[in-house]
């Protein structure tokens, strides 16, 4: 278990190695001067080259991409100040540590991604399984067409009906917005209720269908059949054997699925209008402040890798064969 | 919907004839007295086949609509850009606070869909247009994600080897890319490949740059699959006979192997689709992909998201044609994959 940790972790930073640099020379070898960008249009050639002093721009770009992972693991002195052990640079816009920036707005991607898988986890498997059990029924009919049509539906369009419905006409809650979870666990998890709510809505429908339709072939395996044959109860029949047989296959699509879970987690931010990484990305892209841009995008890959490897934690728990391998 | 369909006809009719049918039509043919290619039984299935009919004809519809949009906006004799508030011929269009003064967003008989606040564009013109946008856009980079990501597959999966290890892990390396933020950073730096940022980005290198960083990582998808069937194919027998009668790489790959994963090749790019097509309304929507006045699909969300409280029906009519489009592609996705595949059901 340790080993295959380890060897995870490995992989992880080789991965994070590979994205920093490919996205490093993609970005700095765009013919573009970004100390004029960051300076404006009547900008004198002494505040130029200051700047471009200042930004480290003067270097080769080799020089700059190794100060830039040297950043990362032991810090860097700017300007500035000191930028302490997970360096990502400084913005050439604000002046501030892309770290600070990135750490302000990502608890609330971090409460909302997971805030809204644990829901569509819970709602996804058990409605699929209440639709397994009762395959043929009008409540599987029911639970697989709800999930047909909600599967369709779009953050962007959802989002607005339900503020709409809940804020707007009724006034039952307030438009969401992000309380530090630290401050007050309670309004934070009514404030961002709407949000969870839409975005594990589109979620669900697709965990229901996968968690239906493997479940169904579970409970037609020979080992199930024999346990309903020499007489076990139902209940234990269908958690111990069949469920937990067709959890595998799931979690494996859920590997693949949390770069769309982030995805899902800046619409969902633009949608309701809070801050979260997704809109330093897009702020940062469009003023062309690449040194955030990169951290994010870096800081984004992080954050798949690292529920990638919980996921795979998962699998181990899930399927004992994973475990010796 | 019926290009791809007819194509699949032709190609499935080449296997027959080269004997290298698949397994289920082997077994199907076999019950048929009348001989028939596997591009017809495939047919037959899908004629029976209710939601699937009545998707694909949702599915048409709209790229019709889509592709006659300037006729259809002649004949209606609006367009989407012009500001109708400010034409003398519509006096009271939007009130005093720049909201449609008619009920449910300004529905009129002279504007079926409404008006859009603030600048008063006709929304059905914009829609008809926007879908043009999309649909246009999601064809062709789902064209070009299939073609790379086939070429790809097949490529790692037939010749194996140390270029399969290595095309492994490019596909790996790009999978793990968190590839909206990716989408988000590269757009501008690819616009500003093209244009110094001094001067107005034209569309047509707007619709080229999110053509190039979408297509960047949309192929790996694919290129997994067409490997893992080209795998198992290649050890097949009747690739060994091709092999030992003496034909060549190219011929074996074009006559043997790919008529046989044309099926999985098709159904995953009626997957690929829509969600192309979410993915770049995805980058209007967070303001980084078309900007003003460019009709675009998931620019309409984001401006009925600005102004969603005021004037909640702008957002209507795209959001139910969205909705209706891509579950219609979904079911459409579904019956083309059991009319092939009868086996796996649902």
């Amino acid at each position: 278990m340790l080993q295959f940790l380890v060897r995870r972790l490995i992989g992880a930073v080789v991965i994070m190695f590979l994205i920093g640099a490919f996205t490093f020379f993609l970005f700095y070898t765009v013919p573009q001067d970004f100390a004029q960008l960051s300076c404006g249009k009547n900008c004198s050639p002494e505040n130029i080259a200051v700047i471009r002093e200042n930004l480290g721009l003067d270097k080769p770009i080799t020089t700059q991409f190794w100060e830039f992972m040297r950043g990362i693991v032991a810090g860097r002195d700017f300007a500035v100040g000191h930028c302490s052990a997970p360096c990502l640079g400084q913005s050439f816009d604000t002046g501030d540590f892309v770290w600070d920036s990135i750490m302000d707005r990502f608890p609330l991607t971090l409460s909302l991604t997971v805030g809204s898988l644990v829901i569509f986890l819970v709602i996804g498997l058990g409605s699929g399984m209440l639709a397994a059990w009762k395959r043929g029924t009008v409540v599987d009919k029911a639970v697989s067409g709800a999930s047909m049509v909600l599967s369709s539906f779009q953050i962007y369009f959802l989002g607005p009906i339900v503020l709409g419905i809940f804020v707007y006409s009724t006034g039952w809650m307030d438009n969401p917005k992000y309380v530090p979870f630290l401050e007050s666990p309670i309004d934070w998890a009514v404030a961002l209720l709407i949000p969870w709510a839409v975005m594990a809505t589109i979620f669900t429908a697709q965990y229901t269908r996968m968690s239906r339709s493997t479940m169904i072939e579970q409970l037609q395996e020979e080992h199930v059949r024999t346990a309903r044959a020499k007489g076990m109860p139902q209940r234990y029949v269908f958690f111990r054997y069949a469920w937990r047989g067709s959890l595998a296959p799931i979690v494996t699509i859920l590997g693949m699925d949390l770069s769309g879970l982030l995805a899902g987690g800046v619409v969902t931010e633009f949608t309701f209008d809070l801050a979260g990484i997704g809109r330093l990305a897009v702020d940062s892209s469009m003023s062309k402040d690449l040194p955030v841009t990169m951290g994010v995008m870096l800081f984004g890959a992080f954050f798949i890798l690292l529920l990638n490897i919980v996921v795979d934690l998962a699998y181990a728990y899930i399927d004992p064969r994973v475990r010796l391998a | 919907m019926t290009s791809p369909i007819e194509a699949e006809d032709a190609t499935a009719s080449v296997a027959l004839d080269e004997k290298t049918a698949t397994k289920t039509t082997a077994a199907d043919s076999a019950e048929t007295p009348v001989g028939r290619s596997p591009g017809q039984l495939m047919w037959m299935r899908f004629k029976r086949d209710r939601t699937g009919v009545v998707s694909a004809i949702v599915v048409l519809f709209f790229f019709a609509v889509a592709a006659l949009a300037p006729v259809i906006s002649s004949l209606y004799g609006k367009d989407p850009y012009t500001l109708y508030a400010q034409e003398p011929d519509y006096p009271f269009l939007l009130d005093d606070f720049a909201m449609p003064s008619g009920s449910f967003g300004g529905v009129s008989s002279e504007f079926w869909f409404g008006v859009e606040p603030n600048l008063g564009r006709d929304v059905f013109t914009m829609l008809l247009y926007g879908m043009r946008t999309s649909l246009f856009m999601a064809l062709v980079l789902t064209f070009f994600s299939v073609l790379t990501g086939v070429i790809v597959g097949m490529v790692g999966g037939y010749f194996g080897g140390k270029v399969d290890y290595w095309l492994g892990r490019v596909t790996d390396f790009f999978l793990s890319f968190p590839s909206q933020l990716f989408f988000i950073a590269f757009m501008p730096i690819v616009t500003a490949l093209f244009v110094s940022p001094t001067d107005e980005t034209p569309t047509y290198l707007r619709a080229v740059a999110i053509l190039l960083v979408m297509w960047f990582l949309g192929w790996m998808g694919m290129a997994r699959l067409v490997r893992s069937s080209v795998l198992s194919l290649r050890e097949r027998e009747f690739v060994e006979a091709a092999k030992v009668s003496g034909a060549s790489r190219w011929r074996i790959v074009r006559k043997e192997i790919l008529p046989n994963i044309v099926t999985p090749i098709l159904v995953q790019g009626t997957y690929t689709l829509p969600s192309s097509i979410l993915s770049i309304a995805f980058l209007s929507f967070v303001g980084v992909g078309f900007v003003e006045p460019t009709p675009d699909w998931g620019r309409m969300f984001a401006i009925g998201a600005e102004i969603y409280e005021q004037d909640p029906a702008f957002m209507f009519f795209p959001g139910i044609a969205m909705v209706v489009f891509v579950l219609c592609f979904n079911l459409l996705g579904d019956s083309v994959r059991d009319a092939f595949d009868p086996k796996t059901g649902r």
